[in-house]
């Protein structure tokens, strides 16, 4: 079953197009990496998605719902979390804090429970101080729950970026060059964290330069190139594609 | 964990210290009746002013202290709520108590109604918008607004609030009535603070971006913000208006709004003690200061210079919040680990922001369970 499904999304940027006519599906459940030389317009598809920025044409389809027109926040909730390129932690935030934002959209206190202090409110504050700590341990950063977020070592920044968007209780994770300034040991930490991530069946989609990665990680993966989708399929499919090899593994396969 | 004990032995000390210094500000109608004598009346008239000012700035740092907002007209809010109370009791014979939701109300439809286009407007760009609105209300109060206002003369003859059939006359009855209301005003501002609304404005206020793309409706909650502040702010204008017992539109004009929110920026941004402090040194030095004269303003306004030179974020910079972890994870990672290195007294929340590399040291301690920022603490006990 497809939980996401894009029917010919574009977007141009003044004169450039970025998204050309993208049409594709991915599958609940698995891995799916979107690939391609830089400027192909991988983060336009992904800020698309989370609806940073609205399409010119064409549309997103959601889990049944259309995501034409909603606020990025509205499709957080409807189970779309997102981490970014270039991380976007609140820095001065202690690493706590950073993962109760993302349990933000799953609580009901309001303005006036919260004025108050009600019951309702404070056991809500117990249990989702629980929730976070659960993420950071899963992630592994519960030890440095008090510890600001901008202090946290780069590799770290990114898991915790990954902790925040997990505790918004996301059915489609969208990692943004999650192994973006990793280092090799981080790397296939990150990659043993993905899988954890999809045995949680939470349906992942990733934009990843790193080719080792990419081909371990990934089940299925979509090739764009200067807007357009060339290629998708199965890694190892993908690995032998003459088109993709040209646009952009042929680098490596020359040398 | 060897640091836990006097970081929680300071931590009761400064309680201790801020309970004393309520309990002596409690009596202090009889002890400036006994220290000055026949002028104790003036000083509990400008305690009174600071309080009512206190009020205000805690309603302004919801909106430009925890969602970070350039809100620089406060005054309309204020005076609406005032004006509210005013027309109610004036004209419909309304009890000033009865009247008090109503200001708020108004006070908080108006801010409503004038954020809703411009909440979205950044930094600079929301500050002289704001400038506008107070500019309006005072213009429209002037020209006696559907016939209401009494035009640049005003209202005259409000009646005295009367609590539970105890009619509030007198500096020391008023005394107590603002100061109760400030003690309000801080603790459900604290609790607002600490909660998912409270969180989401910060959150707003470090990357609207990033709070919006993680799930936090950014504009909801910007302009709830506004009207919370607002709304209080109304609340203030009613206490205002019986105090005074007339009003007219030259209470509420632009330097109204400028004094509140250099209170707020002066005392520290975010942080309730810092605001207390703010007006205390806002509204209480140039009374000292009259001996002085025609220069108090200027040795006034160098003091101000002064210290935005030397303490950029406020007197008293907001400090990470503190958690406390359920039992089991308290087991676990409850003390954290005391990081190498002692932060400064002045180790403010923001400290983080610059460290991207790896220095731990920062801001760790303020966010932590148990310590507090000593040297600034024991100056916000001390004054409040």
């Amino acid at each position: 079953m497809q939980i996401l499904s894009l029917s010919s999304l574009t977007k141009t940027f003044g004169g450039l197009v970025a998204v050309a006519g993208v049409t594709c599906g991915v599958e609940r459940g698995e891995v799916v990496g979107l690939i391609g030389p830089n400027g192909a317009g991988k983060t336009t598809v992904f800020n698309l998605i989370t609806g940073s920025i609205p399409p010119d044409d064409g549309h997103i389809f959601f889990a049944g719902h259309s995501l034409r027109g909603l606020k990025p926040h509205k499709i957080v909730s409807l189970g779309i979390a997102r981490t970014f390129q270039t991380i976007r932690l609140f820095p001065g935030l202690s690493v706590l804090e950073n993962v109760l934002s993302g349990c933000h959209c799953r609580m009901r206190s309001g303005l006036v429970s919260s004025l108050l202090r009600l019951p309702g409110q404070r056991r809500e504050e117990r249990l989702v101080v629980d929730r976070a700590m659960s993420e950071l341990e899963f992630v592994g950063l519960a030890a440095s729950w008090q510890v600001p977020a901008g202090s946290l070592p780069y590799g770290d920044q990114r898991r915790l970026e990954i902790a925040r968007a997990l505790a918004t209780e996301p059915r489609l994770l969208v990692l943004d060059e999650p192994a973006g300034g990793m280092n090799d040991m981080e790397t296939m930490e990150l990659r043993e964290l993905v899988g954890a991530i999809r045995a949680r069946d939470i349906t992942v989609m990733l934009i990843e330069h790193d080719m080792g990665f990419v081909m371990h990680v990934c089940d299925h993966l979509l090739v764009m190139e200067n807007g357009a989708l060339i290629a998708q399929g199965p890694p190892a499919e993908i690995r032998g594609n003459p088109k993709v090899i040209e646009a952009y593994l042929g680098l490596d396969e020359d040398e | 964990m060897s640091a836990a004990i006097p970081q929680d032995g300071g931590r009761a000390g400064t309680l201790a210290l801020t309970a004393a210094g309520v309990v002596v500000f409690a009596f202090a109608p009889m002890i400036l009746r006994a220290a000055v004598g026949g002028t104790a009346p003036y000083w509990i008239d400008v305690l009174n002013t600071v309080g009512l000012y206190t009020m205000l700035a805690l309603s302004l740092n919801v909106i430009l202290g925890h969602a970070g907002m350039f809100h620089m007209g406060h005054a309309a809010f204020f005076a609406v709520g005032a004006y509210t109370t005013a027309i109610l009791n004036l004209t419909f014979g309304w009890s000033i108590i009865s009247t008090m939701p109503a200001a708020a109300l108004a006070a908080g439809l108006l801010a409503a109604v004038v954020a809703w286009p411009i909440i979205h407007l950044r930094g600079d760009y929301l500050l002289i918008v704001t400038i506008g609105i107070v500019e309006i209300v005072r213009i429209a109060l002037t020209n006696d607004v559907f016939g209401l206002t009494g035009g640049p003369n005003g209202l005259v003859g409000i009646a005295r609030p009367k609590i539970f059939g105890f009619p509030v006359v007198r500096p020391q009855h008023f005394f107590y009535f603002i100061w109760t209301m400030v003690a309000l005003s801080v603790l459900l501002f604290h609790w607002l603070e600490n909660s998912r609304f409270g969180r989401a404005l910060k959150f707003i206020k470090e990357d609207t971006l990033a709070a919006e793309n993680i799930g936090v409706n950014t504009t909801g909650h910007k302009l709830m913000a506004f009207v919370v502040g607002a709304a209080w702010a109304g609340v203030a204008g009613t206490i205002f208006a019986s105090r005074m017992r007339t009003i007219s539109p030259e209470s509420f004009n632009f330097s109204e709004s400028v004094l509140l929110f250099t209170i707020v920026i002066l005392g520290g941004k975010g942080n309730q003690k810092g605001v207390i402090l703010g007006s205390f040194l806002v509204m209480g030095l140039p009374e000292l200061f009259r001996s002085f004269q025609d220069k108090r303003l200027l040795v006034f306004g160098a003091a101000l210079v002064v210290m935005m030179i030397f303490r950029p974020e406020g007197l008293l910079p907001s400090r990470a919040s503190r958690f406390r972890l359920p039992a089991p994870w308290k087991e676990r990672y409850g003390g954290g680990s005391p990081p190498a290195g002692r932060p400064g007294a002045d180790g403010g929340g923001t400290g983080g922001h610059d460290a991207a590399g790896g220095n731990l040291a920062a801001g760790v301690n303020d966010a932590g369970g148990g310590n507090l920022a000593p040297g600034g603490d024991d100056a916000g006990g001390g004054a409040a």
